[in-house]
């Protein structure tokens, strides 16, 4: 005969069973997610730590940069190398050359972006997907492959050493991206919302400038933010273009900082600390502005 | 203007007005796209046909100075197909591409799956990593790891020494250029990281959580999980990343080049350093272009399967 109680026993020892898995388990998943969370950990330190020794470099004297066993932190702490680096000959020129350069591009680049956008985003209009893919492959073609072109391009209209044939070159060299990805911004935008405003007796003009410009904004910053992270960091284009050293850009000042003596660490990683630092500050902006969600739940689908 | 089509005029002109309508709705996209097209069409594909014109010419500082070139046909390809130097950097860059986009893709997917598995501590702080290393420019991270990697005073030496991998005090890495390629692929896959890993993650938070715990209730081990539910869903983005990193790993110039202070050795030629060398080294423009050609016709291959890719994922077809 079956006590009656048979099944709440069975049920009992089971739970029990359960609950020592359980603490089993959970032993071995706290110990498998603290070996995740150490390997994260430890990832990160590898990653950052050249950016950590560029800094910690720049900062340190220079008989501490030259020692035999290297100091971890940069003390005692100086500014010497970054007052060496500012005043070494062509920085504060190149500096003006680089800001002109991706200024002036970058002004050109989004009026042309925004409009090829508007255009493919809002129309449907023969040839469209043809432009479409005419704008991904193009991106594809490697700068490295078209400087003698180039070079002998703007040989022939006199634009080699001078500004505006680098703008024009980085100009090209950013638009299909800028054209793609703005067109996302624009295509996010629901037509619907311009359609209303036009309803309510906007004109499809004003519709247009007062609802979907103000929203496509981050999308304009973040594009913007990209171009101008090409265009700071480019090197080969600018080097092969630029000859004499007060038209050059920073990166190609940088990349040619040596002396008679081989290079000067402290104050070249000084200058590769200040060519850095606005590319990671909008790389920070850029992050916050493509958070997004702007026009999320405007209209119900 | 747009208001007086809109507005309920007494007597509208049905003809004129849809005549203006289909004008505007022809021409505004087309005159909205030309500007961009005439950038794109004039600074890039123009020079790329020029490219292809150039290959075919003989064209060294004489023709330079005249802005003329003269015909050979195909003779600067019959020589660079002779020239053991080029076998030889062809070789090489197929190689190093390889190695790059191998250890790029092996290491940023590994990345990106224990990203999922961290807290979000972690989660935050392995990201800024990536995002610093990723923003650093690449003239700025040669300079850091040609510092690094020193004979003399570079932290690398004084680790490796430490750590008992072998004697290395004083030990010039780019001596030999088996060591210094390794140096420059970890250059160049320390740099590409960033970039695949938070794309593959952001695919990876795509996946369908259900699809995987269905996997899991069927009994599929994490590997096959990865390997039968993940990867196939992960496809496109994988193939796109993989094209972009041989894209910019074949025609790999700026790292080598300034690694080697503007003076690599021919150990050191990759296919992009050895069309600049014949160009504006020893200004043979023509010949440089027809290396340049060859640089470009092997990626057009890879290019093929970016862009019907990145069409099927866009959708815009």
């Amino acid at each position: 005969m079956i006590a009656p109680g048979t099944a709440q026993g069975v049920q009992l020892g089971r739970a029990r069973a359960e609950a020592q898995a359980n603490v089993e388990l959970n032993l071995w998943q706290r110990s498998k997610q603290l070996l995740f969370d150490a390997t994260g950990v430890a990832v990160a330190v590898l990653m950052l730590f050249p950016i950590y020794w560029m800094v910690a470099t720049a900062f340190k004297p220079g008989r501490d940069i030259l020692a035999l066993t290297p100091k971890w932190f940069p003390s005692p702490f100086t500014l010497q190398n970054f007052r060496d680096a500012i005043a070494r000959p062509f920085f504060l020129e190149d500096v003006r050359n680089s800001v002109i350069i991706v200024a002036v591009m970058l002004a050109l680049a989004l009026a042309l972006a925004f409009l090829a956008a508007v255009g493919t985003a809002r129309f449907g209009f023969k040839g469209r997907t043809a432009f479409l893919v005419m704008i991904i492959a193009v991106q594809m073609v490697p700068l490295n492959a078209l400087i003698i072109p180039l070079y002998l391009m703007l040989d022939s209209v006199g634009q080699v050493d001078a500004l505006p044939g680098v703008i024009a070159v980085y100009l090209a060299a950013v638009l299909p991206f800028m054209v793609w990805t703005l067109r996302g911004f624009v295509a996010n935008i629901p037509v619907e919302l311009e359609e209303s405003a036009m309803i309510d007796g906007c004109t499809r003009v004003g519709a247009f400038l007062r609802i979907t410009f103000p929203l496509v904004g981050p999308g304009l910053v973040a594009t913007a933010i990209f171009g101008f992270i090409q265009a700071w960091n480019e090197y080969i284009i600018a080097y092969v273009l630029l000859s004499s050293p007060t038209n050059q850009t920073l990166t190609v000042w940088l990349a040619s900082f040596t002396t008679n003596h081989g290079p000067e660490w402290g104050p070249l990683m000084a200058g590769a600390t200040l060519t850095g630092l606005p590319v990671v500050a909008f790389f920070l902006v850029l992050q916050r502005y493509l958070a997004g969600g702007l026009t999320a739940g405007a209209v119900k689908g | 203007m747009g208001v007086a089509i809109l507005a309920p005029d007494p007597e509208p002109d049905p003809p004129m007005l849809r005549r203006r309508a289909w004008l505007r709705s022809n021409f505004l996209p087309y005159a909205l796209i030309s500007p961009s097209v005439a950038v794109i069409g004039g600074i890039l594909a123009f020079p790329l046909g020029m490219l292809v014109w150039l290959s075919l010419q003989h064209y060294g500082l004489r023709e330079l100075i005249a802005h003329q070139g003269r015909w050979v046909g195909l003779d600067n390809y019959r020589s660079i197909l002779v020239d053991p130097l080029f076998h030889q950097v062809i070789v090489r860059s197929l190689l190093f591409t390889f190695a790059c986009v191998v250890l790029t893709l092996v290491l940023s997917t590994l990345l990106s799956l224990l990203l999922l598995k961290v807290r979000r501590v972690v989660r935050v702080l392995v990201m800024s990593a990536l995002v610093f290393v990723w923003a650093t420019p690449v003239i700025v991270s040669v300079d850091i790891w040609q510092w690094m990697f020193d004979y003399e005073f570079g932290v690398m030496n004084y680790l490796l020494t430490q750590l008992h991998v072998g004697n290395f005090i004083h030990h010039n890495w780019f001596d030999n250029p088996v060591q210094g390629l390794g140096v420059l692929v970890l250059v160049v896959v320390w740099g590409a990281i960033p970039f695949v890993t938070i794309t593959l993650f952001a695919g990876l938070l795509q996946v369908p959580s259900d699809v995987i715990d269905a996997a899991q209730v069927d009994g599929a081990g994490a590997w096959q999980r990865f390997w039968f539910v993940t990867a196939p869903i992960l496809k496109p983005i994988f193939l796109i990343v993989i094209c972009l990193s041989t894209i910019w790993d074949f025609g790999v110039f700026n790292q080598i080049y300034v690694m080697l202070n503007a003076r690599p050795s021919s150990d050191y030629f990759t296919i992009a350093i050895y069309s600049y060398r014949e160009s504006f080294g020893v200004t043979q423009y023509g010949l440089g272009a027809s290396i340049a050609v060859v640089m470009v016709i092997v990626l057009v291959f890879v290019t093929f399967f970016y862009v019907r890719e990145t069409v099927k994922v866009a959708e815009i077809a």
